[in-house]
C-alpha cells in the first residue's frame, strides 16, 4: 500500500518538478531589478516551506508520541526532521548564491539567517541526540521533548522578518501581506512549486519511516539472536 | 554583471537539485543497506533456532 503512495506521489510530484524547472527557466520573465538570480527564489522559498512543514508535523507527532506511547509517532518525527534538514539545507545555501549577487556577501548576521541557521543547528542536535541514545523508550521520550522546544526557533526564524528590520527581504506573498507586491505569475509559480517540493518530501518522508520500522526490526532480531 | 546574475542563477538551481538528489541517493543506499542486514539476521535467527 505504501510503495503505491510513493509511487502515486512520483508519478505527480516528478513531472511537475520537471514542468516547473521548464517554465522557471524559459517562460517566466526576469525580475526588473534582480535580473535572472531571482530566480533562485523558486526553490528558496518552497524548500523554506517544505521544511517548516516537516518540523511542524514532526512537532505534532512528538506530542502525540508523548501523549499516547506509540512509537510510530516517534518514527513519524524522526523521519520529519532528517527531511526537514534536507529542505531546509538547501533554504540556506540557495539563499547564500542569492545573497552573493544581491547583497554582495555570502551571508548576513541578521535575525532571519540566523535563526534559520540556529534553527537547523537544532534539528541536527535533535537527529545527534537520537544517536547518542540506546533505550528506544528513552530516546524516544528525549527526542520528542527537544523535538517541541526546538519549534521556538521555527516560529521564531518564520516571524523574524515581521518582528525585526532584517537585510532578508520581508513578506511578499499575497496570503500572508493581503496585498499583491509581486507579479501573479511569480507567486502563482512559488505556490505550485511549493507543491513539488511538498510531494518530493511527501516521498522523502515515507520511505525513511519505512526504513525506520525496518532498522526497528533489525534491532529486535539483534536482542532476540543475542537471547538464543 | 548579467553573466554572473546567470551564473550564480544556475548555482543556485543546481545546488537546489544536488541536495535534494544526494539525499535521494543516501536513501537508496541506506535501503539497500538496511535490507542486507535484515537478510543477514534473519538467516543467523534461523541458523541458532
Amino acid at each position: 500500500m505504501r510503495s503505491k503512495i510513493v509511487l502515486a506521489l512520483g508519478l505527480v510530484g516528478v513531472p511537475l518538478l520537471l514542468r516547473n524547472l521548464y517554465v522557471i527557466l524559459f517562460n517566466l520573465p526576469d525580475e526588473m531589478e534582480q535580473g535572472p538570480v531571482y530566480r533562485i527564489f523558486y526553490y528558496h522559498l518552497p524548500a523554506f516551506f517544505a521544511a517548516t512543514l516537516c518540523y511542524t508535523t514532526a512537532m505534532v507527532c512528538s506530542i502525540l508520541y508523548l501523549v499516547k506511547k506509540s512509537a510510530r509517532y516517534d518514527a513519524i518525527a524522526m523521519a520529519c526532521t532528517e527531511v526537514g534538514l534536507a529542505f531546509a539545507a538547501v533554504n540556506l545555501i540557495t539563499g547564500m548564491f542569492w545573497g552573493r549577487i544581491s547583497w554582495g556577501i555570502w551571508w548576513a548576521w541578521d535575525p532571519r539567517l540566523t535563526w534559520a541557521l540556529i534553527c537547523w543547528l537544532v534539528y541536527f542536535g535533535y537527529l545527534m541526540l537520537r544517536k547518542a541514545i540506546d533505550d528506544p523508550t528513552e530516546r524516544a521520550k528525549n527526542a520528542g521533548v527537544l523535538s517541541i522546544f526546538a519549534y521556538v526557533s521555527v516560529a521564531i526564524t518564520w516571524k523574524a522578518i515581521e518582528w525585526w528590520r532584517t537585510q532578508h527581504p520581508g513578506p511578499v506573498l499575497s496570503i500572508r501581506t493581503g496585498e499583491q507586491r509581486i507579479d501573479p505569475a511569480m507567486e502563482q509559480m512559488l505556490y505550485v512549486n511549493t507543491l513539488a517540493l511538498a510531494t518530493l518530501a511527501a516521498i522523502f518522508v515515507i520511505t525513511r519511516l519505512r526504513q525506520e520500522e525496518v532498522q526497528r526490526e533489525i534491532d529486535a532480531l539483534r536482542r532476540y539472536a543475542h537471547a538464543l | 554583471m548579467d553573466e554572473r546574475n546567470i551564473t550564480f542563477m544556475f548555482y543556485g538551481l543546481a545546488v537546489a537539485w544536488g541536495i535534494l538528489a544526494v539525499y535521494a541517493v543516501l536513501l537508496g543506499l541506506r535501503e539497500q543497506d538496511l535490507k542486507k542486514q535484515l537478510e543477514t539476521l534473519k538467516k543467523m535467527v534461523e541458523e541458532k533456532k
